[in-house]
């Protein structure tokens, strides 16, 4: 289920020249901003919690998440190099597979290490939030490389669509409408980091259970989907 | 065996078959950047573009308008003295849907030039450097103008509709048509250049929208910790760091808005100076960024 040539060529794709600084360029950020408030504010619980839930789950996992996805498979697709890949004798849930364990890869290395560093900067850990968001992290990136990657594979407009989800789904109608955050990654993530750490702070809308089986469900259905879609897979001009 | 051929140097001819040379008139440079802006405007919209790309854009454009005419709705309805929103807030409240909009149309305009490698066939045309990324320039910053002043628009009608004050109405809609303006140019400045760098569109579309959400996020969360510690001075001063505040705090300044910062901290008259210093030197930075790219391209 995992070909180690395909894995190297989308590292290579993903972290190639100076696209691997453009996505560290992200969490660096996140560090010097909670150097920052470390320096203003001192260590504090309910801002380190604000702040890795506000800027680091909420917004730099997803987008990492999108960069991750939909580059895993988006620009091949989309200047019809794919081809090259799908005439080799590798079965195509294999390519998605493989993508998908890089995908989730880069992911985790570039949001959820950072956010564990950024936790300890805040706070050093207190009340477990530094723990507690590096799960969320670790487990919405899983997620969200599934669904992106699937995303990158029907859709020729995938990023727009991704941060569609993740800025406007998330964050906005998660604010406004109680129901949306039943059907949000973030919050899945959280119900999971709630679960693990049991701290007080990280708290979610959405029950362990529901939570559990829909990461599961959703982590499993993209995967499968972008595998056969993949096996039918037509390459259409440019628009 | 080239010799044994027969010479057939006396048979050949050529046949007059009419080509003619064009001798209509020329119509130079200028016509050609109008149509290269003109061009690129619809593109924004997705004009003369196949139906998928029209969806996006003209979504964008329904989504911004939708709530002002709810908005517009209530107040005539209830019959209410002041519109819920200002006139100056709208673009505020609304700037995930403007981000979402220069961060898919900015990739659009100027990435598929570079990855189509078309750009050298522009300038191959009487157009300089200057004039194509003047063009490219004042399309995207007109259609992110048509965006953001539409729904101000909207609520203009509206408020004269529900028979609301007119100096006052016709003062907001103004003031307020000033800020969407510096925010058009600014945005599309900062999504032209970064789109110009990277010839992939999905990644384009990716850093701008990185670029203007990150650094919003990232200046209002600073903000508000300068705000519980009481340190009000420093709000205005950390506001500079991300587009939109700079925006909120050049219409606070001088436009009569009410600051949407932390507290409504606002910036004073010589911070709000800075601010609108800034403003021009950003959207002056990104137009010579431009011109420096697209110097030499394609060589």
């Amino acid at each position: 289920m995992y070909d180690p040539t395909v894995a190297r060529l989308t590292y290579r794709a993903l972290l190639g020249r100076r696209r691997a600084l453009i996505l560290g360029a992200l969490p660096l950020l996140l560090i010097v901003i909670s150097v920052i408030v470390r320096a203003l504010a001192g260590a504090d619980d309910q801002t380190a919690s604000d702040l890795l839930g506000g800027i680091a789950l909420a917004t730099m996992v997803p987008i990492i998440g999108v960069i991750a996805g939909t580059g895993a498979i988006g620009p091949e697709i989309d200047d019809g190099s794919v081809v090259y890949l799908l005439s080799k004798p590798i079965k195509r849930p294999t390519i998605i597979f493989t993508k998908l364990i890089v995908a989730i890869a880069v992911t985790m290395v570039f949001s959820a290490v950072p956010t564990m560093i950024s936790g300890l900067i805040l706070n050093g850990n207190g009340q477990q939030i530094a723990v507690a968001y590096t799960v969320a992290a670790l487990v919405a990136s899983i997620a969200y490389a599934a669904l992106f990657l699937l995303l990158g594979t029907v859709s020729r407009h995938a990023v727009v669509f991704g941060l569609v989800y993740a800025l406007v789904w998330e964050a906005l109608f998660g604010s406004l409408v109680e129901g949306a955050r039943t059907l949000s990654v973030q919050q899945w993530s959280l119900a999971v980091a709630h679960e693990v750490t049991g701290g007080e702070l990280v708290t979610s809308d959405v029950g362990i259970t529901t939570a559990t089986v829909l990461l599961v469900a959703v982590t499993v259905l993209a995967t499968w989907y972008a595998g056969q879609k993949l096996r039918s897979l037509t390459l259409a001009g440019e628009e | 065996m080239a010799l044994d051929q027969p010479v057939a140097g006396d048979q050949t001819r050529i046949h007059d078959i009419g080509y003619r040379n064009y001798d209509g008139p020329r119509l130079g440079r200028s016509y050609a950047t109008r149509s290269l802006y003109s061009q690129s405007l619809r593109g924004a919209y997705g004009l003369g573009r196949s139906v998928k790309s029209k969806v996006l854009p003209m979504l964008l454009f329904v989504v911004m308008c939708v709530p002002a005419a709810i908005m517009v709705a209530v107040a005539v309805a209830t019959k209410a003295n002041d519109l819920p929103v200002d006139y100056t807030r709208y673009a505020i409240v609304m700037q995930a849907v403007i981000s979402l909009y220069v961060a898919s149309q900015a990739p659009q305009s100027v990435s598929r030039d570079l990855r189509f490698k078309t750009v050298p066939l522009y300038f191959s045309r009487p157009i300089e450097t200057a004039d194509y990324v003047r063009a490219k320039f004042a399309a995207l910053a007109s259609a992110m103008f048509v965006l953001t002043a539409a729904p101000l628009l909207v609520l203009y009608v509206g408020a004269l509709l529900a028979k609301l004050d007119f100096t006052d109405q016709t003062k907001g809609f103004a003031q307020g048509l000033v800020s969407v303006a510096l925010l058009s140019l600014l945005f599309a400045g900062l999504g032209l250049v970064i789109a110009s760098v990277t010839p992939r569109r999905g990644f384009g579309i990716a850093a701008v929208i990185a670029v203007l959400t990150i650094s919003y996020g990232a200046v209002s969360t600073l903000q508000a910790i300068a705000d519980t510690q009481g340190s009000t001075d420093a709000i205005a001063w950390i506001g500079l760091f991300s587009p939109i505040t700079l925006i909120d705090g050049v219409q606070s300044a001088f436009l009569g808005a009410s600051s949407a910062f932390p507290g409504g901290f606002g910036p004073s008259d010589a911070e709000g100076a800075v601010y609108v210093l800034v403003t021009l030197g950003l959207i002056a930075a990104t137009y010579g960024l431009l011109m420096r790219r697209y110097r030499k391209v394609g060589l």
